[in-house]
């Protein structure tokens, strides 16, 4: 029998495996086909955790080195990217709609995240699973729009008078649409942040700098402007379970490796952050990639960014936070450490996303909701299966 | 080594370890970790032929069945599954232990199994080609399936029909098959040969008893089958037989509306269901007595091997 100390020590080198196995898997998909078998039990599991398992098999099948992989592992890998590849058709399809809906209206309609990485064509779009549809207009459009989708096939889903209006009144967006013979969520921006965030700003310069892409009406976001919502995202939108997702880092760092080849965009970069006063999360992005995902940032641009570090207290508590908390460990070790890492990094984002009594307004009423009891997990049927 | 080659000390020893115990049902191997005594006594009677693969390296699902104290409750239990350490349904009570771990493990296979085309559907195999009987639930799949295979058919799969779009063969996953209320009776009498588990009362579908899949089924299970006969079963109470041949056309429509993954594998699973339709009869079966229904598709079939 092992000591409770052996013990102890045991599961935190399986959690450091588990966490360097995988980040490995992300820096260097080329390593991948000498992986033991063993090796890929556990980076299937955390991969899937971090919903990576796609990009795994996207990297793979461009490196053609999908053979040098454990036929069973292959499975796994081939499932997701099948899932993956019917996200992106389905969303596609569903933007199509809504720009079909939207004909004649004098709209720019933009597309973010994960839909405007596959219309751009960008290497964070392979293999990369989204669940919604986001689209920015402008704020003044957005009644029109709205009221085209209603007209046009799309239906409100049912929400409480209170999450209504906090929709309406304190965020970014307004309340999901859905096509009534569709599944699919489209999630309409006004802004990049919650109007309440203390990172709040003006989104009127980012429609100055949108930019058209092949086959579609839609435009996308600036290189600057793409990296830095795809920040605002992976640092001032928590979840309480995930904390902050692996996979938005891991977009921060492809859109870091690809438009840092265009010339200007690394001059431009910190200069812009500034504008939107979005220098704090760059500065955290940087050094985040840097850290995890060993992105290549010039010299000049980490020291200007540097101007936007926290206090040092503040930033030796993210160093520890944030890796504690992004990285997934072993599926069978949990640690309440990195579960209060989660918690703190999910608390700091409500911090910043409102006002400390709207916060404690909203925390009470969410609390209350869960004391009377949801339901917030799956039931079990076929019917079920077959939507999941 | 199966599972019943160890003495049930063993089994439930290995099965409550840290590690647990690696078994391979159908093309699946699962690593399953138990804190749930009676659960272990039960799988070891009802799981008994399933294979332990020893020195599988990749395991396709991690599961851990747990029964603690319910939260608040004096001298009740509840189960839990996990997979991969989280638990993506509710508590039951800690009997139910059995029907939420093969839900559990049904849960897992709908999910990550994309690899496959999935037909929500019960399959049987004789001489190598298959019936594939689709249904929608209250058809009574479960319980012509349990006839079959108790009347000269060996058991692919009871729930999942899985396809290999590669070379459309049919792979067997022999679990256990859940006969529901009256069914349970209606096999019992039916096939006095069947090894039925317990009843679990009161489950969100009733009373539920499972079959064991023969011991034959599981000792075959790396045999793959070529689909031979789409036949959509539908038990009405009291209806003479019925067994009529459908369009190719209208079988199709009803073969990718059923299964569980058709718009995941859009163009591939669009062609491999048309080819499959193709290469098999179709037919449509209302019936009442089990005898006559299984007697119906002997004949069927019979014809087209002679």
């Amino acid at each position: 029998m092992n000591s409770p100390g052996q013990q102890m020590t045991e599961s935190a080198r399986q959690r450091e495996q588990a966490n360097a196995l995988l980040l490995a898997a992300l820096r260097a998909p080329e390593s991948l086909p000498g992986l033991p078998p063993t090796d890929w039990d556990l980076l299937l599991r955390v991969a899937r955790r971090t919903r990576l398992l796609g990009r795994l098999e996207a990297q793979l099948a461009a490196l053609g080195a999908l053979d040098a992989v454990p036929e069973r592992a292959v499975n796994h890998l081939r499932s997701a990217r099948n899932l993956v590849q019917h996200r992106h058709t389905l969303l596609t399809w569903e933007l199509n709609r809504v720009l079909w809906a939207l004909e004649g209206l004098d709209v720019p309609i933009v597309a973010l995240k994960g839909v405007a990485y596959v219309l751009a064509d960008l290497p964070a779009a392979p293999g990369r699973f989204f669940a919604d549809l986001d689209l920015l207009v402008p704020h003044a459009d957005i009644q029109a729009v709205e009221s085209r989708l209603l007209e046009r096939g799309w239906i409100k889903l049912p929400l409480s008078p209170y999450d209504d209006r906090y929709y309406r009144v304190w965020m970014h967006e307004i309340p999901p649409l859905r096509h009534r013979e569709r599944e699919n969520e489209i999630d309409i921006h006004h802004r990049i942040l919650p109007r309440t965030s203390r990172f709040d700003f003006d989104p009127a310069p980012l429609f100055e700098r949108t930019r058209p892409v092949a086959g579609s009406q839609a435009r996308v976001l600036g290189p600057h402007d793409m990296l830095l919502h795809g920040l605002v995202h992976l640092l001032l939108e928590g979840d309480p379970q995930e904390g902050l997702r692996l996979r938005d880092l891991v977009d921060v760092a492809d859109l870091l490796r690809h438009f840092g080849r265009e010339p200007g965009f690394w001059d431009g970069l910190v200069p812009r952050a500034e504008q939107l006063g979005l220098g704090r999360p760059l500065y955290y992005g940087l050094r985040f990639t840097r850290r995890l995902l060993a992105s290549e940032v010039p010299d000049p641009v980490l020291r200007a960014a540097s101007r936007w570090a926290p206090p040092r207290p503040v930033g030796a508590l993210m160093d520890w936070l944030l890796p504690l908390a992004i990285l997934p460990g072993h599926p069978d070790h949990p640690t309440r450490r990195a579960a209060l890492a989660r918690w703190l990094l999910y608390a700091r984002a409500h911090w910043v996303r409102m006002p400390p009594w709207l916060l404690i307004r909203h925390l009470l009423y969410k609390s209350w909701l869960r004391v009377r009891g949801v339901p917030k997990r799956a039931a079990l049927g076929p019917e079920e299966l077959k939507r999941m | 080594m199966t599972i019943c080659a160890l003495s049930y000390d063993l089994a439930s020893q290995r099965l409550s370890s840290t590690s647990g115990v690696d078994l391979q049902i159908g093309p699946f191997v699962f690593n399953l970790r138990l804190h749930c005594p009676d659960l272990a006594r039960l799988l070891y009677e009802l799981w008994r032929d399933y294979p332990l693969a020893e020195g599988a390296a990749v395991r396709d699902f991690h599961i851990q069945a747990t029964s603690n104290p319910a939260p608040g409750r004096w001298l009740r239990r509840d189960v839990r599954f996990f997979v991969d350490g989280r638990t993506p349904f509710p508590l039951l009570p800690a009997h139910h232990h059995l029907p939420m771990l093969e839900w559990g493990l049904n849960w897992c296979i709908a999910q990550r199994s994309h690899h496959l085309l999935m037909l929500h559907a019960a399959v049987v195999e004789r001489n190598g080609r298959a019936i594939i009987l689709p249904a929608w639930p209250g058809h009574g799949k479960s319980t012509l399936c349990a006839a079959l295979i108790h009347s000269g058919w060996r058991l692919l799969c009871d729930e999942f029909g899985l396809v290999r779009p590669e070379d459309g063969a049919l792979l067997p996953l022999p679990r256990l098959i859940p006969l529901k209320n009256e069914s349970i009776e209606v096999i019992r009498s039916f096939a006095p040969s069947a090894h039925i588990g317990p009843s679990f009362y009161g489950t969100r579908k009733g009373t539920i008893a499972h079959v064991r899949p023969p011991t034959e089924s599981v000792e075959r299970m790396h045999e793959t089958a070529r689909p031979g006969w789409f036949v959509f079963p539908r038990w009405v109470a009291g209806s003479p037989l019925r067994l009529e041949p459908m369009l190719k056309s209208e079988a199709f429509l009803m073969v990718a509306t059923n299964a569980f993954n058709y718009e995941v594998l859009g163009q591939t699973s669009f062609e491999l269901v048309g080819r499959m339709v193709d290469a098999c009869d179709c037919y449509s079966l209302v019936y009442s007595d089990l005898d006559q229904a299984i007697k119906a598709l002997d004949e069927l079939t019979r014809a087209a091997d002679d």
